[in-house]
């Protein structure tokens, strides 16, 4: 039966019919989408772990239990998973255990643009690289075979154009092998003199996974003209294929590590100009400049950024159509906090008191920005409280009363928690707001262990943070709704105030969850209303100014309330 | 067949996954390739968004670029001006003519531009202008404006109406299937002008 799916869908369609019996990741875009349609099958377990480093560890045990095993991130998942990683190339798998890391080259939706291509070479394993869902579920399958073949994880890297791209597939029937588990301390427990006679076995896989690399269908040359050679993969080579149909020679790799020397070689020779085709690094580049081969790449192509067809069209010279324009200027609509937002409160009340704000990973990033601005920096998820440990510790008077570390709730159990702990041993004077809206709300609402339900939906286990923070050592907890301006500003003015670490838990459902019951819309009322702007600082998007007085569009507004707290004529009813 | 291009843009959280799913389960139906190309995560919180779709004998990119585009289905009058380039010489706009005001014009940081409708025709634009959110609420709702923005969309392809019922019926929830059939009705029978 043929379908359309999205590339994400097809891979998890790729796990049911690999027979994969466990499934867990954290939520990440453009890879999220893998583990909530895995959780839509029967037979398949799934669930959400607090971050990926547990994820990619729960898969290795899943693995180690004979059972095939999978384990999804974005690209920047993949660095808190590394660790493990790394070390399960030495031990290999039982069962086939496959990764999937899904780049976001574009920064759709990520703060940086990293190639998750060079953690393949660096942890010695296989990567597949599909380019449409057809091979997003057909390598996925493949990913399995190869990783008990070859006793290796298999990484298949995903981009947000495949992920979030729907294509046709065609469906096939499940199949499930499954492992004894056999203890062996040799393979499995890399102490020093273990983990040594592993390596050897990790360098022969790579040469044999090379020999495979050479002649595996996942690695195809399409014959055209001799003129042009081009060597791509992933959504570049749609893109080559867009611009030139059949008329130029391709080697489309749908293995990208290793790399097969002989197959470049001899697409080489049989072409008379050379190019590759990559988005990001010179990674496939390199490695032909390496076999002493003349090719051009990244001196035509950005390493920065996404590719297009235009784009590619353009290097070689090809016609494109430009498109008209308007002479406006047509300002930008960058994402704002939904009307409603539980956070918009909070950052308002920081802004009023001028906090420097470590920021955090997550919706509420938005708050950095305008017209709130309020906020001074964002790494990686967790870095807001062990940042302002830092700068705390440094600057100390002159930072302590008016720091503060802002992070969600799913952030904080995924690398938050490690953080506190440093605030709490280390007792640095800083504050710290839970932006507890209960759910994983920037990815699209999952579950996570403060919620107290699973990835289906059903009751689970709810970590209360309240608790959870004084059994750290912290005494001073308090809990506020961010919907109660007045409340906020004195808890969080109560909190800066003292000279010891202290938590503030900023809680109210994400507006946008179902069900969240809203209030009635507000009206203006025009006769009150004095154009004086104050409902205009929180940066709602359901407010505007129309001749001169506030108007609320009803469509947008979720009547929380926090324009008429500011309104100082009560023009809001 | 040579293949067609309808990019749909709007604001994020105005239901433009919607529009794209059903169009190309219509278009798969149809017995061609098609790929669907969505936008995910930050840019959904009230961000600029833009889907592509594409469908014929063989479809390679899943993106639409400038200059490509046979269609613009627009959920907003700001984002069709923004996303105008990527309309082909010839192409044909299908617009709401709601306007939602972003952050920098709410600020006062930038202005919404003016008469964007005739600026467009003064371009020699092809454009197709209705009030879908009047039209969405006759239906019953606010929330089916992308609803009827298919319906009036299915005046530019020959396809029976009972197969873009049918995709439609795939693609919504059960409870909300009456309103969107009517809403889908709206769009198509409304009698505002076709400028083309």
């Amino acid at each position: 039966m043929k379908e359309l799916m999205l590339g994400n869908k097809a891979i998890a369609r790729g796990l049911y019919e690999a027979g994969v019996c466990f499934v867990s990741s954290y939520p990440g875009t453009p890879s999220t989408e893998i583990t909530e349609e895995a959780a839509k099958f029967e037979d398949i377990y799934c669930e959400w772990a607090p971050n990926e480093k547990v994820a990619m560890e729960a898969a290795f045990g899943a693995s180690l239990a004979g059972r095939r095993a999978f384990c999804g991130q974005k690209h920047v998942g993949l660095n808190v998973a590394a660790d493990p990683m790394f070390t399960m190339s030495y031990t290999g798998v039982n069962a086939g255990l496959v990764i999937v890391v899904a780049d976001d080259a574009g920064h759709h939706s990520s703060q940086n643009e990293q190639d998750s291509r060079h953690y393949a070479i660096a942890a010695k394993v296989p990567m597949l690289e599909p380019s449409d869902s057809a091979e997003a579920l057909e390598f996925t399958k493949l990913a399995y075979e190869l990783s008990e073949q070859f006793d290796t994880p298999v990484i298949v890297k995903m981009c947000t154009r495949v992920a979030h791209s729907q294509s046709v597939v065609e469906l096939g029937e499940r199949n499930v092998p499954i492992k004894p588990y056999e203890k062996n301390i040799a393979k499995y427990v890399m102490m020093p003199a273990n983990a040594k006679k592993r390596h050897p076995i990790v360098e022969e896989r790579t040469t044999k996974l090379i020999e495979y690399a050479e002649t595996t269908p996942l690695n195809r040359v399409e014959l055209g003209s001799s003129e042009i050679g081009i060597i791509t993969s992933s959504t570049s080579y749609q893109y080559v294929k867009e611009v030139f149909g059949d008329s130029v020679s391709i080697l489309k790799l749908g293995m990208v590590n290793p790399l097969p020397p002989e197959l470049i070689k001899n697409f080489a020779s049989r072409v008379q100009k050379l190019y590759v085709v990559e988005e990001l690094d010179d990674i496939f580049e390199q490695f032909v400049k390496s076999l002493g081969l003349e090719v051009h790449g990244k001196d035509l192509l950005p390493v920065v950024d996404e590719f297009s067809q235009n784009m590619i069209a353009k290097v070689f010279n090809k016609d494109v159509n430009e498109g008209v324009q308007l002479e406006d200027n047509i300002p930008g609509r960058p994402p704002v906090m939904c009307a409603g937002c539980p956070h918009r409160g909070l950052f308002y009340t920081l802004q009023k008191n001028k906090c420097i704000v470590m920021g955090d990973i997550g919706c509420y990033t938005l708050g950095a920005t305008a017209p709130l601005n309020a906020m001074d920096t964002t790494l990686c998820m967790g870095a807001s409280i062990s940042s302002a440990h830092g700068f705390n510790k440094m600057l100390g008077a002159q930072s302590e009363g008016k720091t503060v570390a802002v992070i969600g709730d799913s952030t904080f159990v995924h690398s938050g928690m490690t953080a506190l702990a440093d605030v709490a041993y280390n007792q640095s004077n800083t504050t710290v707001v839970i932006l507890d809206n209960s759910i994983t709300g920037m990815t699209g609402h999952q579950q996570n262990p403060t919620t107290g339900f699973d990835i289906k939906g059903n009751p689970a286990g709810k970590i209360n943070l309240e608790l959870l923070v004084k059994a750290m050592g912290i005494k001073r907890v308090a809990v506020v709704d961010p919907y109660d301006l007045k409340s906020l500003d004195e808890v969080l003015k109560q909190e800066l105030k003292v000279s010891e670490p202290s938590v503030i838990i900023s809680r109210r459902p994400c507006a946008l969850l179902k069900h969240v019951k809203h209030n009635a819309p507000l009206k203006v009322n025009t006769e009150k209303c004095i154009g004086c702007k104050s409902c205009m600082k929180i940066g709602c998007p359901a407010i505007s100014m129309v001749n001169g007085k506030a108007v609320v569009d009803s469509t947008q507004c979720t009547g929380c309330s926090l324009c008429s707290q500011l309104c100082p004529k009560g023009a809001f009813e | 067949m040579e293949t067609k291009n309808i990019i749909i843009v709007g604001v994020g959280g105005q239901g433009s996954l919607l529009a794209s799913k059903t169009l190309g389960h219509l278009f798969l139906s149809q017995g061609y390739d098609v790929k669907v190309s969505e936008v995910h995560g930050m840019s959904q919180r009230g961000g600029s968004v833009i889907t592509y779709v594409r469908f014929g004998d063989k479809v390679y990119s899943p993106v639409i670029d400038e200059g490509q585009a046979d269609f613009i289905v627009s959920f907003e009058l700001l984002e069709t001006a923004r996303w105008l380039k990527y309309l082909k010489p010839q192409g044909q706009v299908v617009t709401n003519t709601q306007q939602i005001e972003p952050m920098p014009v709410i600020t006062g940081a930038a202005k919404y531009p003016e008469k964007l409708i005739d600026k467009l025709k003064s371009k020699g634009v092809k454009v197709d202008a209705l009030n879908c959110l009047e039209l969405s609420l006759k239906a019953g709702s606010v929330k089916a404006v992308n609803v009827v923005l298919l319906g009036r969309l299915s005046h530019y392809f020959d396809i029976p109406e009972d197969l873009w019922l049918k995709s439609l019926k795939a693609n919504v929830p059960a409870k909300f299937l009456e309103l969107n059939l009517k809403a889908f009705e709206l769009g198509k029978k409304n009698n505002e002008s076709i400028d083309s």
